[in-house]
């Protein structure tokens, strides 16, 4: 129990001191994470919501795809690219394996079925309704296009900040495409890994302390965004 | 107002975002053990070289196989490794040049305090893997083709014996990963003097056996052939293989400590 509580101790002492190491991998973690969920978000609404919205044929088999791939194993997604990105690979000669672009791609294909199919779920349960409604009372194309946006706006950053959930807190895809260099793509998961291996509680405690905190953050967002809209 | 803060908020982001991203710094790739990483060593003989050549050093600490397997790919520019003889095929297969020896320090087997093998003073690797699984006691491997792994089959296999999963289990993890696995256990389990005394003061489970020749375990750096991958940092790995195997760098080697205790003995001809 005593290594616990000094773990805890040490762990705060990190936090507080903003220790830099501590802070490096923090922000790693934030640069990594938010260029790939922004990747994710530019390219899964519009596709999530052509799914959602759409008429055609195989609409609700893209759907049941798009739900299946938000459970990909890190791990795999991990290994796949890894064989693609080694030197010996397809795309070796592009030389970004270790690298925090590496690990953008990797988290990037992790969160993007995650934004398209919560938006397109979501945009489907609204349906075209609003659309209809604001074209019937006189308002433009893009007029009522921007009202539906404003309709579903909860659901897109929800499923905004699940895909930064999903890619902030995975192991698998950093550890295996970044190689957890240190100051370079070591991130809070792959170092709390590192940590807990070698015995050192305290370091890996203080990350972990960050990794609830902004998880916390995340469902006070959603919350809010959630309270307003009813 | 609302858009202002949207607005400062979004240039932060981006900031945080592509700042660092774009550092041009020239980098070198060292694959390397988990033990010599984790041991701190290459965080204190490193930091001079890359001041010097003005280059960052990215070590991906993995096991000896994994290692090795990076250099094949040509993912990295050097390896840092131990597994005499797979070194010697790695470059008698063309991936690598120049081998040269580093330093050296030795496996221990640890173990239960009340040591229900008796093999507590042996200084025979074999027969203390003998009297292991003749008790029935539970052995701990890293299982994964790393130098240690390597070593400990290698002298399994000198025994004749072929442990059962009952009693030989297989973390798959770095050195001090298995050796925690093995104190929570309170099981046996061989791994080098550094990675021991590293952790001494963090374990329960005791040394039990040392001493043996068998037990003898070098270092070598080998750079990527540039024959082989046109794209290895070859003149940087040169440079580096120059300053581990330097006299200074030796000397510094020989001085690491970790709780007065010397981790690993230079031995760069």
């Amino acid at each position: 129990m005593e290594y616990i509580i000094n773990g805890i101790k040490g762990a705060i002492q990190i936090i507080f001191s903003l220790d830099r190491e501590f802070l490096g991998i923090v922000a790693t973690s934030l640069r990594i994470s938010l260029t790939s969920t922004a990747l994710s978000a530019f390219l899964g609404i519009p596709f999530g919501l052509w799914v959602g919205l759409g008429k055609f044929k195989g609409r609700n088999f893209l759907q049941t795809i798009l739900n299946t791939l938000m459970s990909l194993p890190t791990v795999v997604v991990g290994l796949t690219l890894y064989s693609f990105l080694s030197r010996r690979g397809p795309l070796g000669g592009v030389n970004i394996l270790f690298t925090p672009l590496a690990v953008v791609i990797g988290q990037f294909i992790l969160a993007f079925p995650i934004v398209a199919a919560f938006t397109s779920s979501g945009a489907n349960n609204i349906g075209q309704t609003p659309i209809i409604a604001a074209r019937l009372l006189g308002a433009g194309k893009i007029k009522s296009n921007l009202l539906f946006l404003k309709e579903a706006k909860i659901i897109i950053i929800t499923s905004v900040l699940a895909g930064f959930g999903r890619v902030f807190a995975e192991v698998g895809v950093s550890m295996m495409l970044g190689g957890n260099i240190r100051f370079y793509t070591r991130n809070i998961t792959t170092a709390i890994a590192l940590e807990t291996s070698k015995g050192m509680f305290e370091l890996g405690i203080a990350l972990g302390i960050v990794l609830i905190s902004v998880a916390f953050m995340i469902n006070i967002i959603v919350f809010q965004f959630q309270r307003k809209q009813s | 107002m609302k858009h202002l803060r949207l607005l400062i908020l979004s240039i932060f982001l981006s900031i945080t975002v592509f700042a660092n991203f774009a550092l041009a710094q020239e980098t070198l790739r060292l694959a390397t053990t988990t033990s010599t990483y984790e041991t701190g060593l290459l965080d204190y003989i490193f930091p001079q070289f890359e001041k010097k050549h003005d280059v960052k050093i990215h070590i991906i600490s993995v096991g000896t196989g994994k290692a090795m397997k990076l250099g094949e790919n040509g993912d990295v520019d050097v390896i840092l490794v131990h597994a005499r003889a797979a070194e010697d095929k790695f470059v008698t297969d063309g991936f690598g040049v120049n081998r040269r020896d580093v330093m050296y320090n030795d496996f221990v087997i640890l173990g239960p305090q009340e040591d229900p093998a008796k093999i507590t003073g042996l200084n025979d690797a074999k027969k203390a893997l003998k009297l292991i699984y003749n008790n029935k006691q539970m052995f701990i491997s890293r299982g994964d083709d790393s130098g240690t792994h390597k070593k400990e089959r290698y002298l399994w296999s000198k025994t004749g014996i072929t442990p059962g999963p009952s009693q030989y289990l297989e973390t798959g993890q770095g050195m001090s990963a298995t050796l925690r696995v093995a104190d929570e256990k309170n099981a046996y389990v061989m791994l080098d003097r550094a990675t021991y005394l590293f952790n001494k003061d963090k374990i329960r489970i005791k040394k039990l056996v040392e001493g043996d020749k068998d037990l003898f375990n070098p270092y070598g750096i080998i750079p990527v052939s540039p024959y082989k991958y046109k794209h290895a940092k070859y003149e940087l790995a040169m440079a580096l293989t120059a300053w581990i195997t330097s006299p200074k760098c030796q000397e510094m080697i020989k001085n690491y400590k970790k709780g007065g205790h010397q981790l690993y003995h230079p031995n760069a001809k």
